[in-house]
């Protein structure tokens, strides 16, 4: 069978009468949270390192020391993680035709005029966005980060050049920062769309709205495809 | 302990029998690491200086041994791999070290043995204290000695980052930050830095930093006098001077002794990151976050409707295929 072109192949209707979809199987889900807890602890003990008046924070991790120690280790955890994922998600995040029409209409999106957009597959320009910002930043942060890493890499490159590995992890820290809050901030706009990183699955309803190419693909398949 | 210290004025002297009372107070802070607003203290003390007088130098080492002896700082023996210095290079247990060039002058053709005691300069615009993200881990008092406090050090390198004279090494030890302190514990009890004190030809030599730039200035007379023209001081303007500062006899030359930066200055660099970055980029995030969760409560939300559950049933019925079209 070729690969579904807007599905992944365990992608699958659950159950008709109501009609819920299976999005996310469960290594994705924990993994995804790995990344997310990560990220937030990154974020928390980057953040006192990055502003004076956020020095505090290094108290949640019991002192400035071990948040020190601590932070570039979520970080090669969060990396490898977030590369995981990547390797599951990539071919869908990959750019359609769908997605200049559906960015030429972003006003419709914000309004929620849903119905004037074309259909989608599993991931709309948005999510796209947030896919490769997070994977362009992360590669960035990683790459710097490991430059700046006094414990362990303290002698891998000259003064000059760390200079510029710590004001471009800064940088990238406050880019990856905002693709977060975009993240998670539309993840709770489009309501419905949290229980597929939480329970897996989420209602016909909502996959016909924002993903109805999916949607119609998982449902050829159910039909066509080999018998359950 | 009822008397409390002068302020040195030299190295030379000998210390009182009797103890006194330390002259360096916390509140004599004038600068605080990752600390706005720190409170002005209500005296200045007179700025101090270390004069090192690289004409003067004979490479001794006395300087580098009576800072280990001062500091209880045990560097670790190393392999001797055919040059002078020794240990190769400053490490969190030699706060200061003599480093040797073998130039050859090209107007003379006399080889020159240039020797630059190394070490912390104690910028007036210190670098390590403005990259520095944890409060009260460096401070700078009035007489301008900047010196690193232990317990506060979270050991992330930044002051390596932020210093124009690569001086700081963080120890693999206890992880924290070390350099020269200009015996900050001497100055306190009126006494000049072991370096100076042992220093056996006058080479290096403390006082108020008035004084050393008369004496500097007599020094550099002293060598014009002798054909080196070129000589003259090294109090970098662009850190602001410095409480360490050299005599060369090359001064157009700087970075002859060893790289001695030219015009050494906080990195712009490191400046946009301490400064602009900072500001802004938390503002931006600020912003967002908050924007964000207010437009999230009352924002109308993106909500599936009743009838698209019942068209995603059709859909999901009729495999596929709607009104609309089909895969």
């Amino acid at each position: 069978m070729p690969r579904p072109l807007y599905s992944e192949p365990g992608d699958r209707i659950e159950s008709t009468r109501p009609v819920t979809v299976s999005r996310y199987r469960g290594f994705i889900r924990a993994n995804h949270w790995i990344t997310a807890l990560s990220l937030i602890l990154l974020l928390v003990s980057g953040l006192a390192f990055f502003h004076p008046s956020l020095y505090f924070l290094t108290g949640l991790f019991g002192g400035g020391q071990t948040a020190r120690w601590l932070h570039p280790i979520i970080g090669v955890v969060l990396f490898v993680s977030f590369m995981v994922m990547f390797i599951q998600l990539w071919r869908l995040n990959l750019p359609t035709p769908d997605d200049r029409k559906w960015l030429n209409q972003i006003g419709d999106v914000v309004k929620g005029n849903e119905e004037n957009l074309p259909e989608l597959g599993k991931y709309n320009a948005g999510q796209k966005f947030i896919f490769w910002g997070m994977t362009l930043l992360i590669v960035v942060l990683i790459v710097s980060g490991i430059m700046i890493w006094e414990q362990f890499f303290g002698e891998l490159v000259s003064i000059p050049t760390r200079r510029w590995a710590v004001l471009t992890h800064a940088l990238a820290a406050v880019a990856i920062i905002l693709v977060f809050i975009l993240h998670v901030y539309a993840a709770f706009w489009t309501r419905g769309t949290l229980r597929a990183m939480t329970r897996g699955t989420v209602t016909g309803g909502w996959a016909y709205r924002h993903h109805r190419k999916w949607l119609r693909e998982l449902a050829g398949r159910r039909q066509n495809g080999p018998a359950e | 302990m009822s008397e409390t210290a002068p302020q040195p004025k030299t190295a030379a002297s000998n210390p009182p029998v009797q103890p006194i009372a330390s002259n360096l107070l916390p509140s004599d802070v004038v600068r605080i690491s990752a600390t706005k607003d720190v409170p002005q203290p209500t005296r200045q003390l007179e700025k101090v200086a270390k004069l090192i007088d690289v004409s003067k130098c004979i490479g001794c080492k006395a300087c580098q041994s009576a800072c280990i002896e001062w500091n209880d700082t045990k560097p670790e023996v190393e392999t001797n791999v055919g040059v002078y210095e020794n240990p190769h290079d400053l490490t969190p247990n030699m706060f200061t070290l003599m480093r040797f060039t073998e130039w050859v002058n090209p107007e003379t053709d006399n080889l020159e043995w240039l020797i630059r005691k190394d070490g912390c300069m104690h910028c007036e615009d210190p670098g390590c204290l403005k990259a520095c993200p944890a409060p009260g881990a460096i401070v700078q008092y009035s007489n301008g000695i900047v010196d690193f406090i232990h317990e506060n050090c979270i050991g992330c390198g930044y002051c390596v980052t932020g210093c124009p004279f690569d001086i700081p090494r963080i120890s693999k030890v206890d992880h924290k930050s070390y350099k020269c302190t200009l015996c900050s514990d001497r100055v306190a009890v009126g006494q000049g830095p072991a370096c100076a004190k042992a220093c056996p030809t006058q080479a290096i030599v403390f006082g108020t930093k008035e004084d050393m730039i008369a004496h500097a200035n007599e020094r550099v007379e002293d060598l014009k006098s002798r054909g080196y023209e070129n000589a003259g001081i090294y109090d970098p303007a662009g850190v602001g001077g410095t409480h360490v500062f050299y005599v060369l006899h090359h001064a157009d030359k700087p970075s002859i002794y060893d790289k001695l930066p030219e015009n050494p200055r906080i990195s712009p660099v490191v400046e946009g990151w301490k400064g602009v970055t900072k500001t802004a980029g938390l503002a931006v995030m600020g912003v967002a976050a908050v924007g964000a969760a207010i437009h999230g409560i009352f924002a109308r939300a993106n909500k599936v409707d009743e009838h698209e559950e019942k068209e995603a049933e059709k859909l999901v019925v009729s495999g596929g295929s709607d009104d609309r079209g089909s895969v």
